[in-house]
C-alpha cells in the first residue's frame, strides 16, 4: 500500500523520508513540485498526483505536506485519512506538530511511523497503544533520560493490542479520576447580502478529556438524543446500544479523544446568534469607497459573544483602508488584501462598529463584487442547538470520579456575502 | 548471535570487519570503496563507529539515534552497516529497535553482512513472549534478502499457525513480503493465506484479506467459505481492515449474486426521481415488497448490506467512503440512498478527504439524482473554498438542477459569477450554459442572463459567457438575430481568441440572419487578419467563405483579399485551409464537382454540442478507487465485473448449518424436534473431505446436527463423553485461539454489578413497553409468566430442576435436551411455544447462540403468519429471527431455529411473537452453560491457560459431592449436561478438567474438579469473564452434590 512518506515544508524541503517497502528515491517528489507550482497556493494542490510509476497522495497541514508514495490502486481516503492520522498522533505526542518539532524528535517520529505502518498496511494507529510502545517525550523524561541513560522506548510490552479493548493501555491509575466532556457546536451558514440566511446548518463534536483508573464503563444519555441527526463514533462507542437506546455506552480510551461527531438535522431551524449591518461600496471613477460594518448580537439566549473576529478579502483593486474601530484592533495586509477586525466581546449596549474609506487604485474600474466577510465567535455555557447531556454514569470501577461537562457554540464557515 | 555479538565487542572495529569479509568476501571491495568516496564523512562515521563499538549502552543509543536521523533525511548510512547489524542483539530494546529500523533500510543494500542477523531473529521466532516473536517475524521478512526466502517461508507457515492471533496477523504481513521480493512462492504463500482465512481472529481478517488482494484476488474461490464469517466479523475489524474486507467483498459479491435491478431497474430509477427522499417507511416497505415478487436477495446478499450499514458511522472516512461504494455497487437501488447522509457528512472533513468525496458523489448525482437533492444546500459554494472544491460542488450543483431548483440554483449562481476567483466564474458561467440546455424552462433565463454577462468588465468571464452562448444559439436554432448584432458589437473589445472566434463561427453561420451587419465584420477582420490568433484566422476564413457563397457581391473582393492574405500565412493549418477553401468556393476550370455542393458543404445543419459533466465518463471505474479519481487506470485495478446472469451455486459458501435453507418442513401431529426433511446442501458437505468420517453417523433421525457440531463438541447433552474424544485439525486451532481475547466493540461486562442493573432497567422497559401495548391482558401475563421462569431460571440454578420445570409443560419427556417454555399455549392463545438449547454452532454468526423453538398449534384453526415482531433486546444483543411461518396447521407444531447473540451475558432477550392477528411478548433467558462453546486442548495447554487466569479470574468453590456422584463418568456427565464443555483428558483420576471458550468474545473458560478425601471436592472455575465464572460455579455447585 503505502510505500513511503516525503515530508516536505513550506519552502520546498524534503526534511524527512520514510520507506516501508524497498527505497523510493526523493527525485520522485519532483512531479509534486511541478504540481505544487502549477497551483499558485498550497491549498490548490491536488491531493493525488500521477506520475510515470507512482502515485503522490498528499495532505497539507500545519505548512507541511504529508506526501504518501503508492504504487497501485488503493482507495485515495485511504491513504489521506491515514496521513491525517498520522498528523493527528504527531500533534498528540508533541503538542504541536510542526517542522522544528518533526526535526527535534527525529527518533521518535520514525519509531512512530515504523509501529504505524507495516509493509505500508496500518498497522497501530490508536494513540493508547503507539503511547504505551513509544512513551511521548516530556521535559521531565528527558532530564531523566539524559542522567539515567533510559529511553523512550517503553520497557514494557504493550498489551493493548491484544486486549478486548484495544483502543485502551491497560493499567492506567490516577489519584485523581476526573472525566470532562466538551460539547462543542460549530454554525455553519451563508447569509446573505439582505442579512437573510441562504444555509446553516449545525455540526457538533463531543471532546472528552478522561483520566480514569481501571477499566471504566460509562454511559452518557442526552436529555434530546433526536436533535442527533447523523453520528459517527469513536470506536469504542457501541453502536448496537446507541440504535436500540440512543446512549452512548463505552470503555473509553485514556487520555483526550473525540468521542462522537454530530450533524443537527437540516429541519431544525437554526438560530443565528449575531447579525453584521454592512455597507461596502465602491463609486465608478472616484478612487475612494466607503466601508462601514457593525455587529449585533440576535439569539444568542442571553449569553455574551465573545472572541468575534471579522475578516475580509478585499477585492485586488484596494489599495488601502483607513478604518476606525469602536472597539478591538483592526490590521489590513495592502500586499495580501486582508482585513481583520479583532472585535473581542459584543456588548449589546454599544455595538462595536468599524467605518472609515478605501482608496482604491486611480483608473481601474469599480470591483464587480463586494467582498465577504467571514466571522468568527465563540459563545461559552451554550449549545445552539439546545442538546443537553442528562447524565453520565460509571460502571465497573469503585471509585467517584469527578465528571464534567462543558458547552460552547463557534462559529464555524460562518460567511457574510455583501 | 549473541555470543558473536560480545566477540565483536571485545574486538575492535577493525576487527568486525574482518569477520564480516569472511563471512562476505563478495561486499568485502566495496566497503572500503565507500569509505574513499566519503571520505568527508568519514571522520563523523569513524566517531559514530566507535561508539557504537563502546560498552555503553548510551553511547550506542546517541550514536544510533544519529543514524537514524541520518536515515531520516535521506542521507546515506550504509558504510555503518557492519558496526551496526552486531547490536541487533542487544538488550537494550530501545538500541534493538534502532538496528531493526537500519536493518530494514539497508539490508537490502548489504545482502550478505545482514545474514550476519537472520540467526538472532530466527530464535527470537521461538520466544514465549508473543510480541517479542511478532516483531521477529515482522523485520525478518522485511529484510529484503533473497537468499533468505526459505527461512522466510518457513517462519511464515509457522507463524500462521501461532497461538497468538497478533503473530498470526503478523505472518499475514509477511506474505504480502515474501510475495513482492520472490513472487514464485506465490502457489506456497496461497496454501498459507487459505489457510489464515480460515481464522477466526478480528486481529488477522483484515491484513489476510489485504494479502489475497495483493497475492491472488483472482482465486475468488477461497472467498466463498469465509464470507459469511468475513460479513460477521467485520464490525469488530480495526477499522483499516475493514476498508480492504469491504472493498473486497465488493468484487466478490458482484460475481456471486444475480443483480438486484436487473427487473425493474427503469421503474425503480423512476420511481426514485419522483419520490421524494423522505418516504415514508411503510411505502419503502411496500417498494421492496413489490421488488421481491419479481426478485429474491440472496440472503448472503443481504447479510453483506445488513452487516456493512452501521459502518457509516465509523470516523474514518474511508470506512465511509467504502460502504458507500458497496451499497452504490450492490444494493437494489432503492437502499442506496441510506449513504448519502454520510458522504455529506464527510463534507465537514479536512480539503483532501472532501476533494475525493466530492469527486465520487459527482459521479454518484449523474445517475441518480434524486439521492442528494434534499442536500443541495450542503454543496453551496464558500468563498474560502480552495478552487478545486468550488469546481467540484459546482459539478454536483449542476448535475442537482431540475426544474424544481433551478431558480434557487441559478441565484445562487449569480453570486459565483461576481467571484473574485475568475477560473470559478467562467466555470460556473459554463454550468449555467448546461442548466439551459438541460432544463427548456430555465433557457432563455439563462440566455439573457449570460447576455447581460457580456457587458461585464472582465475578459474571462465575457469570453466564457460567449463560447457558452454560442452552444446554447446552436442548440437553439430559432431567432437570436438581436443576440448575434450584440455580440458583432463586443468583437472590437474582445480580445481572448476563443471568444472571438465564437462569435464570428456565430456570425457565418447565422449570416443570413444579420445580412447587414455581416459583411462588415468581415471587412473589419480583414484589417486586423495579420494580428489574429490561428483560431481566429481560421474562423475569418470560415466566415470570409460563407458569406462568398450567400452574398458573393459584397463580399466577393473581400474573400478574395483575405483568401490571398492567408496563402501566404506562416502557419500550415492556415495555408491549408485556405488552399482548400479556395477551390471549393472559388469556381476555376480545375474545380471539381464538389464545388456545386460548397454552399451544402458550409451552411449545412449542425448538430448542437452536447453540453454534459466530466464525470460522465468516469462512471466505469468503480467509485472510490484510486482509478475513478485519476480517471484513468491505475495499476493493479481490479475491475468490477458485471452481475451474472445466473447466480453461481449459493452452496459453496455454506460452511456449517444447512440450514440456511429457508423451507422448514411442517410435521403434522408430531411433537417430536422438527428438522428439515433434507439436507438442503448435502451435496457440498460431503465434499468437504472432513466430513468423510462422520458421514456414517449421520443418522436420519438425528436432528439438524451436520458435520460441524460432531466434530466441534456434543451436540446432545447425553453425548458428553465422546466430545473428548472428537479431535481434528480444526479444534485444535480453535483451542489455541481461544486464548486470544477478541476485539469486541460490544457489551462487555466487567462487573456483576453492572448486569443486574442493566437487567433491572430492562425488566423495567420491557414493563412499561408491555403494559402501553393495547393486548395488555395477554401481553401483560405472558411477560409474568416469562419473569416467573427467570427467576427460576435464576434461582433455582441447577439445569436439572431447570428441566422439572419444562417437562411438565410439554409432551415431549423423552427428548434428552431440556426445553423451556416460550409461551403457553393459554396466553398464547391457542399458539404454544417451546425452546431449547441446541448447542450447534449457529449459521447466523459466530458468537450467536442457536435456540430452537418448536410451535405448536392447539387450537382448531389455521395460525396464518407467524413471525418475530418487535424485539427489545439488550444493548448488544442481536438476535437472528426466523423466516416467517405461513400457515400452521391445528395440532400442527413446526421446529424453527434462531440465533441469539447474547453478549456473553444472562440477560434476557424479550421479543414479539407475532400471528396474523396477535402478538405475544415472549422471552428467552439462556443458562450460563449454553453460552459457551467447548473446546478441546491438552492437559499442557490447559495448565498454562490457568496459570495466565489467576487471581481475579479465578473463582473457586468447596462443594460437598453425593457418594454416587464421584466416579469420573458420572462427573463428567453431569457437568457437561448442566454447560456446554468440552473434557479435558486428564493425567490423574481425581482432576477432572473442562474447557470452552465463551461465544461472544471467545473468552476461556477453564472448570477443574479435584475430588478430595472425604467426598468433597474443589471446583475452580478460570475466567476472564468473572461475571460469567461466578454464575457458573453458582450452577455447577448443586449439580455435584445433588443425588
Amino acid at each position: 500500500m503505502i510505500h513511503s512518506l516525503f515530508l516536505i515544508n513550506a519552502s520546498g524541503d524534503i526534511f524527512l523520508e520514510k520507506h516501508w517497502k524497498s527505497v523510493v528515491s526523493r527525485s520522485v517528489c519532483d512531479y509534486f513540485f511541478e504540481a505544487q507550482e502549477r497551483a499558485s497556493e498550497a491549498e490548490n494542490v491536488p491531493p493525488v498526483i500521477p506520475t510515470p510509476h507512482h502515485y503522490l497522495l498528499s495532505v497539507y497541514r500545519h505548512k507541511i505536506f504529508f506526501v504518501a508514495v503508492i504504487q497501485t490502486e488503493v482507495p485515495p481516503l485511504f491513504v489521506i485519512e491515514f496521513l491525517h492520522r498520522v498528523v493527528d498522533t504527531f500533534q498528540d505526542y508533541f503538542g504541536v506538530c510542526s517542522e522544528v518539532m518533526i526535526k527535534d524528535n527525529v527518533v521518535v517520529v520514525y519509531e512512530v511511523l515504523e509501529e504505524m505502518l507495516d509493509n505500508g498496511f496500518p498497522l497501530a494507529t490508536e494513540s493508547n497503544i503507539l503511547k504505551e510502545l513509544i512513551k511521548p517525550p516530556t521535559i521531565l523524561r528527558t532530564v531523566v533520560n539524559t542522567i539515567t541513560g533510559s529511553t523512550n522506548v517503553g520497557d514494557q510490552l504493550p498489551t493493548g493490542q491484544l486486549s478486548v479493548v484495544p483502543w485502551r493501555r491497560t493499567g492506567v491509575k490516577y489519584t485523581n479520576n476526573e472525566a470532562y466532556f466538551d460539547v462543542i457546536e460549530e454554525i455553519d451558514a451563508i447569509i446573505d447580502k439582505s442579512g437573510s440566511t441562504i444555509t446553516a446548518e449545525i455540526q457538533g463534536v463531543i471532546d472528552a478529556c478522561v483520566k480514569l483508573t481501571g477499566m471504566p464503563d460509562l454511559t452518557l444519555s442526552f436529555m434530546n438524543p433526536r436533535l442527533l441527526d447523523d453520528v459517527s463514533f469513536h470506536p469504542c462507542v457501541r453502536f448496537k446500544r446507541w440504535e436500540s437506546e440512543r446512549i452512548l455506552s463505552f470503555i473509553p480510551p485514556d487520555g483526550n479523544f473525540r468521542l462522537l461527531s454530530y450533524h443537527v438535522s437540516a429541519q431544525n431551524l437554526v438560530a443565528i446568534p449575531v447579525y453584521v449591518k454592512h455597507n461596502i461600496s465602491f463609486r465608478d471613477g472616484s478612487s475612494l469607497g466607503r466601508f462601514e460594518i457593525t455587529v449585533g448580537p440576535k439569539q444568542t439566549m442571553g449569553k455574551t459573544i465573545e472572541g468575534v473576529m471579522v475578516a475580509s478579502q478585499m477585492p485586488k483593486g484596494v489599495l488601502n483602508m483607513s478604518l476606525t474601530p469602536s472597539q478591538g484592533t483592526h490590521i489590513f495586509d495592502p500586499v495580501t488584501k486582508l482585513l481583520s477586525w479583532d472585535v473581542g466581546k459584543i456588548n449589546p449596549q454599544k455595538l462595536p462598529s468599524l467605518k472609515g474609506t478605501m482608496s482604491l487604485q486611480a483608473g481601474a474600474s469599480k470591483p464587480d463584487e463586494n467582498p465577504t466577510i467571514n466571522l468568527q465567535f465563540k459563545i461559552q455555557q451554550l449549545a445552539i442547538s439546545g442538546l443537553k447531556v442528562n447524565r453520565l454514569d460509571m460502571y465497573g470501577e469503585k471509585y467517584k470520579p469527578f465528571k464534567g461537562i462543558k458547552y460552547m457554540t463557534k462559529a464555524g464557515k460562518f460567511q457574510v456575502r455583501t | 548471535m549473541a555470543g558473536n555479538g560480545l566477540s565483536y565487542s571485545e574486538q575492535g572495529g577493525e576487527a568486525a570487519l574482518e569477520l564480516a569479509q569472511e563471512a562476505a568476501p563478495t561486499t568485502a571491495p566495496s566497503a572500503p570503496a565507500a569509505f574513499g568516496l566519503f571520505s568527508s564523512d568519514t571522520k563523523k562515521n569513524e566517531d559514530l563507529k566507535q561508539m557504537l563499538e563502546s560498552s555503553k549502552d548510551s553511547a550506542k543509543l546517541d550514536a544510533m539515534k544519529r543514524i537514524v536521523g541520518m536515515i531520516a533525511k535521506g542521507k546515506n548510512a550504509s558504510e555503518l552497516f557492519p558496526a551496526v547489524v552486531k547490536n541487533v542483539a542487544s538488550k537494550n530494546i530501545e538500541i534493538k529497535k534502532l538496528v531493526y529500523v537500519y536493518l530494514m533500510r539497508y539490508a537490502e543494500e548489504q545482502q550478505d553482512l545482514a545474514l550476519l542477523s537472520i540467526s538472532t531473529f530466527q530464535r527470537a521466532l521461538k520466544d514465549p513472549n508473543q510480541l517479542i516473536r511478532a516483531s521477529a517475524l515482522r523485520v525478518l521478512s522485511s529484510i529484503r534478502v533473497p537468499i533468505i526466502v526459505p527461512i522466510m517461508m518457513l517462519a511464515i507457515k509457522e507463524a500462521s499457525s501461532d497461538l497468538s492471533p497478533y503473530v498470526r496477523k503478523n505472518a499475514a504481513h509477511a506474505i504480502q513480503k515474501l510475495y513482492s521480493l520472490d513472487p514464485e512462492q506465490k502457489e506456497m504463500l496461497i496454501e498459507v493465506i487459505e489457510k489464515l482465512l480460515k481464522d477466526r481472529s478480528t486481529l488477522v481478517a483484515g491484513s489476510v484479506v489485504m494479502a489475497f488482494e495483493e497475492v491472488c484476488p483472482d482465486r475468488i474461490d477461497l472467498i466463498h467459505k469465509n464470507y459469511r464469517k468475513l460479513c460477521t466479523l467485520l464490525v469488530d475489524v480495526e477499522e483499516w481492515g475493514q476498508v480492504v474486507i469491504i472493498h473486497m467483498l465488493t468484487r466478490y459479491a458482484r460475481t456471486q449474486f444475480v443483480s438486484p435491478w436487473k427487473k425493474d431497474d427503469d421503474d425503480v430509477v423512476e420511481e426514485y426521481n419522483e419520490n421524494n427522499f423522505y418516504e415514508s417507511d411503510e411505502e419503502q416497505k411496500e417498494k421492496d415488497w413489490k421488488v421481491k415478487k419479481t426478485y429474491v436477495m440472496d440472503p448472503d446478499h443481504r447479510l453483506l448490506l445488513r452487516n456493512t450499514k452501521p459502518l457509516l458511522q465509523s470516523r474514518n472516512a474511508a470506512v465511509v467512503m467504502a460502504v458507500a461504494q458497496l451499497y452504490w455497487h450492490l444494493a437494489p437501488k432503492s437502499e442506496a440512498g441510506i449513504v448519502s447522509k454520510s458522504l455529506v457528512r464527510l463534507l465537514r472533513s479536512n480539503r483532501e478527504v472532501q476533494y475525493i468525496v466530492l469527486q465520487n458523489i459527482a459521479t454518484m448525482s449523474i445517475q441518480r439524482k434524486g439521492m442528494f437533492e434534499p442536500y443541495l444546500k450542503s454543496f453551496y459554494v464558500r468563498s474560502t473554498d480552495p478552487t478545486m472544491i468550488k469546481t467540484l460542488k459546482l459539478e454536483i450543483l449542476t448535475n442537482l438542477a431540475n426544474e424544481a431548483n433551478i431558480s434557487t440554483l441559478l441565484r445562487e449562481f449569480q453570486t459565483y459569477v461576481k467571484s473574485q476567483d475568475k477560473q470559478f466564474a467562467a466555470a460556473t458561467i459554463q454550468a449555467i450554459g448546461r442548466c439551459a440546455t438541460n432544463i427548456t424552462e430555465v433557457t432563455d433565463t439563462c440566455l439573457s442572463g449570460l447576455v447581460c454577462l457580456l457587458s461585464n468588465r472582465d475578459e474571462i468571464v465575457v469570453a466564457e459567457s460567449v463560447v457558452v452562448i454560442k452552444k446554447l444559439l446552436q442548440t437553439q436554432p430559432s431567432y437570436h438575430g438581436e443576440i448575434i448584432k450584440h455580440m458583432a458589437k463586443l468583437l472590437d473589445n474582445i480580445t481572448v481568441p476563443v471568444a472571438r472566434a465564437s462569435i464570428l463561427w456565430l456570425i457565418g453561420e447565422y449570416c443570413e440572419r444579420v445580412p447587414k451587419i455581416a459583411p462588415d465584420v468581415l471587412r473589419k477582420t480583414a484589417k486586423s487578419f495579420t494580428n489574429e490568433d490561428d483560431l481566429v484566422k481560421l474562423q475569418i476564413l470560415n466566415l470570409g467563405a460563407k458569406l462568398y457563397l450567400t452574398n458573393s457581391k459584397q463580399t466577393k473582393l473581400l474573400t478574395q483579399y483575405v483568401l490571398n492574405l492567408g496563402k501566404y500565412d506562416q502557419s500550415y493549418d492556415i495555408r491549408d485551409r485556405t488552399r482548400f477553401i479556395r477551390q471549393l468556393i472559388v469556381p476555376n476550370e480545375k474545380s471539381g464537382a464538389l464545388s456545386k455542393y460548397a454552399k451544402k458543404i458550409f451552411l449545412a445543419q449542425k448538430p448542437a454540442p452536447l453540453l454534459e459533466s466530466p464525470f460522465k465518463a468516469r462512471d466505469h471505474f468503480q467509485l472510490g478507487t484510486l482509478s475513478h479519481t485519476l480517471n484513468s487506470r491505475a495499476a493493479g485495478y481490479l475491475e468490477l465485473s458485471d452481475w451474472p446472469e445466473v447466480a453461481p451455486d449459493p452452496a459453496l459458501r455454506n460452511v456449517e448449518a444447512p440450514e440456511a435453507a429457508k423451507e422448514w418442513t411442517v410435521f403434522l401431529g408430531k411433537t417430536k424436534k422438527g428438522k428439515p426433511t433434507e439436507k438442503f446442501y448435502s451435496e457440498s458437505e460431503e465434499e468437504e473431505d472432513e466430513s468423510a468420517s462422520t458421514s456414517a453417523t449421520e443418522s436420519e433421525s438425528g436432528s439438524e446436527s451436520e458435520k460441524e457440531d460432531k466434530e466441534e463438541g456434543s451436540s446432545d447433552e447425553s453425548s458428553g463423553s465422546s466430545s473428548s474424544s472428537e479431535e481434528s485439525s480444526d479444534s485444535e486451532s480453535e483451542s489455541k485461539e481461544s486464548t486470544v481475547k477478541k476485539t469486541s466493540r460490544t457489551a462487555e461486562k466487567s462487573d456483576s454489578e453492572d448486569i443486574k442493573k442493566k437487567a433491572k432497567r430492562i425488566t423495567k422497559k420491557r414493563n412499561t413497553s408491555s403494559s402501553s401495548d393495547s393486548e395488555s391482558s395477554s401481553s401483560e401475563e405472558s411477560s409474568s409468566d416469562s419473569k416467573s421462569e427467570s427467576d427460576l431460571r435464576s434461582d433455582s440454578e441447577s439445569g436439572k430442576s431447570g428441566r422439572a420445570t419444562s417437562s411438565k409443560v410439554t409432551t415431549q419427556v423423552f427428548v434428552p435436551t431440556k426445553t423451556h417454555e416460550l409461551l403457553h399455549r393459554m396466553s398464547g392463545k391457542g399458539l404454544a411455544a417451546h425452546y431449547h438449547f441446541s448447542r450447534q454452532p449457529c449459521i447466523f454468526g459466530d458468537c450467536t447462540v442457536s435456540v430452537q423453538v418448536t410451535l405448536t398449534n392447539t387450537t382448531d384453526q389455521k395460525i396464518k403468519n407467524i413471525h418475530i415482531g418487535e424485539k427489545k433486546l439488550p444493548p448488544g444483543m442481536r438476535m437472528h429471527g426466523f423466516n416467517p411461518i405461513e400457515s400452521l396447521e391445528p395440532e400442527g407444531s413446526i421446529t424453527v431455529s434462531m440465533g441469539i447473540d447474547f453478549c456473553d451475558s444472562t440477560q434476557t432477550a424479550s421479543f414479539q411473537l407475532c400471528t396474523r392477528d396477535d402478538h405475544f411478548n415472549v422471552n428467552i433467558q439462556p443458562p450460563v452453560g449454553e453460552l459457551l462453546l467447548p473446546v478441546t486442548m491438552s492437559e499442557k495447554d490447559f495448565k498454562k491457560e490457568q496459570g495466565m487466569l489467576t487471581g481475579m479470574n479465578e473463582t473457586s468453590a468447596t462443594i460437598a459431592v453425593a457418594p454416587q456422584n464421584s466416579t469420573s463418568l458420572v462427573i463428567i456427565e453431569r457437568v457437561v449436561k448442566a454447560a456446554n464443555l468440552g473434557v479435558v483428558p486428564s493425567g490423574q483420576d481425581n482432576i477432572h478438567r473442562f474447557a470452552a471458550k465463551t461465544l461472544h468474545s471467545g473468552s476461556l473458560v477453564l472448570v477443574t474438579v479435584e475430588l478430595k478425601e472425604s467426598s468433597t471436592a474443589q471446583l475452580i472455575i478460570n475466567t476472564e469473564k468473572t461475571v460469567i465464572g461466578s454464575v457458573l460455579l453458582r450452577e455447577l455447585k448443586p449439580v455435584l452434590s445433588q443425588g
